[in-house]
């Protein structure tokens, strides 16, 4: 136990008390989707009847366990972390480029992953079997990896100048980036065979029905360790909102920071991405949510987006999975139905601001 | 205890910004860089600051500023940028808290007061992007204010660098920031700034430092460096210094306030 400290008197200004409040309920909101997500699909399955099973002391019925526990349950962990790294993803990147219209998806550093995860698919059969059995499930998400870092820090470079980043150049630069990543995934995508073709299709939607407890062994600690460690760069990310210069005088380490923050973002983004495809708009739409409800100070901006992720990927995903029941709908088309609008709306509103 | 820079070059590609630049400011005294646009004072403080790589040395109170953290660097000097816009809708109190952090402190308490010193009492819940140039400016200053709020700390004096300061503010304003800064140095502080009005120098400074084309012109006490003569040559049209036009209104502050120097 911590020694109570004294609550200190509201200072006007200070929203610190309403983005704790904001991540407590998004705290609850998550535990209830989670477990509403588990009892939540197309087959008969129900949790709280698996439950009062157990609870009665009855074995669970064999499909009952399949579908609960190789079916659901990773599914939502999954969920639940790719949501989370898209959504604090975001948050990084925005802050990094000093604009609310920075976003993985949309500047190609999606594009990047993709292109690593393809390469990997397509042509890790070529690689030595010794690495290929030594690399194993870790091929694809490390592949993605690097490749978004790359185009991160490619981007970075192109659109930053004397400290300044220009959000035209950010925008025009990653449609152009994102387009050359896409031109030479399609290139590695005709060496496909059929069955691997079948796959990229339904992975370049995005969806999160591939997850398997293997594939997450090694995606999610990955992400795991972008969205917890991205916390640490909060103090980092408020000072940059001044501008690089003005960071440097309040004592941030800059560069540090920036190398950080695009290492973060490349890990989170890459794994996700290889696990679940194009999911799109989650780093957009989550982060400006929070910044309406409870402001843009990262330290809580980080964390809450983190959990609003999570809870809105699931919220797409049980959309995704009855809409068109008992076929299912990409997650990426569901998520872009309702990040598209949002973020032309976030453009027009921000028109005068962001001098475009 | 004191800042001394020696032999400051900076280029840009073949063409010299800054030639040679040798300045001395202490502690406890206002000091002001003047000259004509293009003379090189902002590439002055921006060195000094170390935001732009140079040549020759530059040693704050002893430290060779290169050799001190940044985080040590922050606890000893503010910087007030010239411009500052602010890329996400922060409140004026979680701007001033970055300066208030700056030395890993959270001391919320102080907000208030810095903002009364820089005149905008009961402004924390504003948000800074909805505030006038002026008022955004203040803000600026009062973020700097708690990054170094006692002007002496336990290592020293500490100090304010600050890119002409009042450049949008209104005449009562102007004052107000005027008085902010002779007071912090005055109380033992030290205090450079690169100023555009050469009256509010002359009334403010104890110590004036006058750029052109790259190279210090004269650096000396305000009686000593703003004659008739220098500042005519620097500026390049007929200066005359405390002569009164014969004909028009003239609107100076000098009337209210006590001599400098």
């Amino acid at each position: 136990m911590q020694a109570v400290r004294p609550i200190p008197a509201v200072i006007a200004g200070d929203r610190s008390q309403r983005a704790r409040l904001t991540g407590a309920i998004l705290v609850l909101l998550l535990l209830i989707t989670a477990v509403a997500s588990l009892g939540w699909g197309a087959s008969g399955t129900s949790l709280s009847r698996a439950l009062s099973n157990l609870a009665a002391g009855r074995e669970l019925a064999v499909q009952d366990r399949v579908v609960l526990l190789d079916i659901r349950l990773p599914r939502m962990v999954m969920g639940i972390c790719v949501g989370a790294s898209l959504a604090v993803s975001g948050a990084l990147m925005q802050g990094l480029f000093r604009n609310p219209l920075a976003d993985p998806g949309i500047v190609g550093v999606s594009s990047g992953a993709s292109l690593g995860a393809i390469s990997a698919i397509v042509l890790g059969g070529a690689l030595p079997a010794a690495i290929a059995g030594w690399l194993g499930w870790a091929l694809v998400p490390l592949a993605a990896f690097a490749g978004s870092w790359i185009t991160t820090m490619l981007l970075y470079r192109i659109a930053t100048r004397q400290g300044r980043t220009s959000v035209a150049t950010m925008l025009l630069a990653g449609i152009a980036l994102g387009a050359i990543m896409s031109a030479i995934g399609g290139l590695v995508i005709l060496r496909a065979n059929d069955s691997q073709l079948r796959d990229l299709t339904f992975w370049g939607l995005g969806s999160l029905a591939g997850a398997t407890w293997p594939k997450l062994m090694v995606a999610v600690p990955i992400m795991a360790a972008g969205v917890l460690s991205a916390p640490a760069l909060a103090r980092g990310l408020n000072a940059l909102a001044l501008g690089e210069a003005a960071a440097g005088h309040v004592g941030i380490r800059v560069q540090r920071v920036k190398n950080r923050a695009i290492l973060t973002v490349a890990a989170a983004t890459g794994a996700a991405v290889a696990v679940s495809g194009g999911i799109g708009f989650v780093g957009i739409v989550v982060p400006h949510l929070l910044r309406l409800a409870s402001g843009p100070d990262h330290r809580w901006l980080l964390v809450n987006s983190g959990l609003l992720g999570a809870v809105m990927l699931l919220w797409a995903d049980m959309a995704s999975r009855t809409l068109i029941a008992p076929a299912e709908l990409p997650i990426g088309i569901v998520t872009a139905m309702i990040g598209g609008p949002f973020f032309l709306w976030i453009l027009l509103r921000n028109r005068g601001v962001l001098d475009l | 205890m004191s800042l001394i820079a020696q032999d400051i070059t900076v280029a840009i590609g073949r063409k010299r910004i800054l030639d040679g630049v040798s300045i001395e400011a202490q502690a406890g005294q206002f000091t002001a860089i003047v000259g004509p646009n293009g003379s090189g004072k902002t590439t002055l403080m921006r060195a000094l600051t170390g935001e732009l790589p140079h040549r020759g040395r530059i040693a704050l109170g002893g430290d060779e500023i290169d050799s001190l953290s940044p985080e040590e660097l922050a606890r000893r000097r503010g910087v007030l940028p010239q411009a500052a816009a602010l890329s996400f809708p922060f409140t004026v109190a979680e701007v001033v808290r970055i300066g208030l952090e700056a030395r890993g402190e959270r001391d919320d308490a102080l907000i208030p007061a810095v903002l009364a010193a820089v005149d905008l009492p009961g402004f924390s819940g504003r948000l800074y992007q909805e505030l006038s140039g002026g008022e955004q400016q203040r803000v600026q200053l009062a973020r700097v204010l708690a990054q170094v709020w006692q002007p002496v700390g336990v290592d020293g004096p500490r100090w304010l660098f600050l890119d002409e300061p009042v450049s949008s503010l209104d005449v009562a304003h102007q004052l107000t920031v005027m008085r902010l800064a002779a007071d912090y140095a005055r109380r033992g502080g030290g205090v450079l700034a690169v100023m555009h009005d050469l009256n509010l120098t002359a009334l403010f400074a104890q110590k004036v430092i006058l750029m052109g084309r790259g190279k210090v012109l004269a650096q000396g006490c305000p009686a000593e460096v703003m004659t008739d003569a220098i500042l005519s040559d620097a500026y390049g049209c007929a200066l005359r210094v405390n002569a009164v036009p014969a004909q028009g209104i003239w609107i100076l502050p000098q009337a209210s306030l006590p001599e400098a120097c």
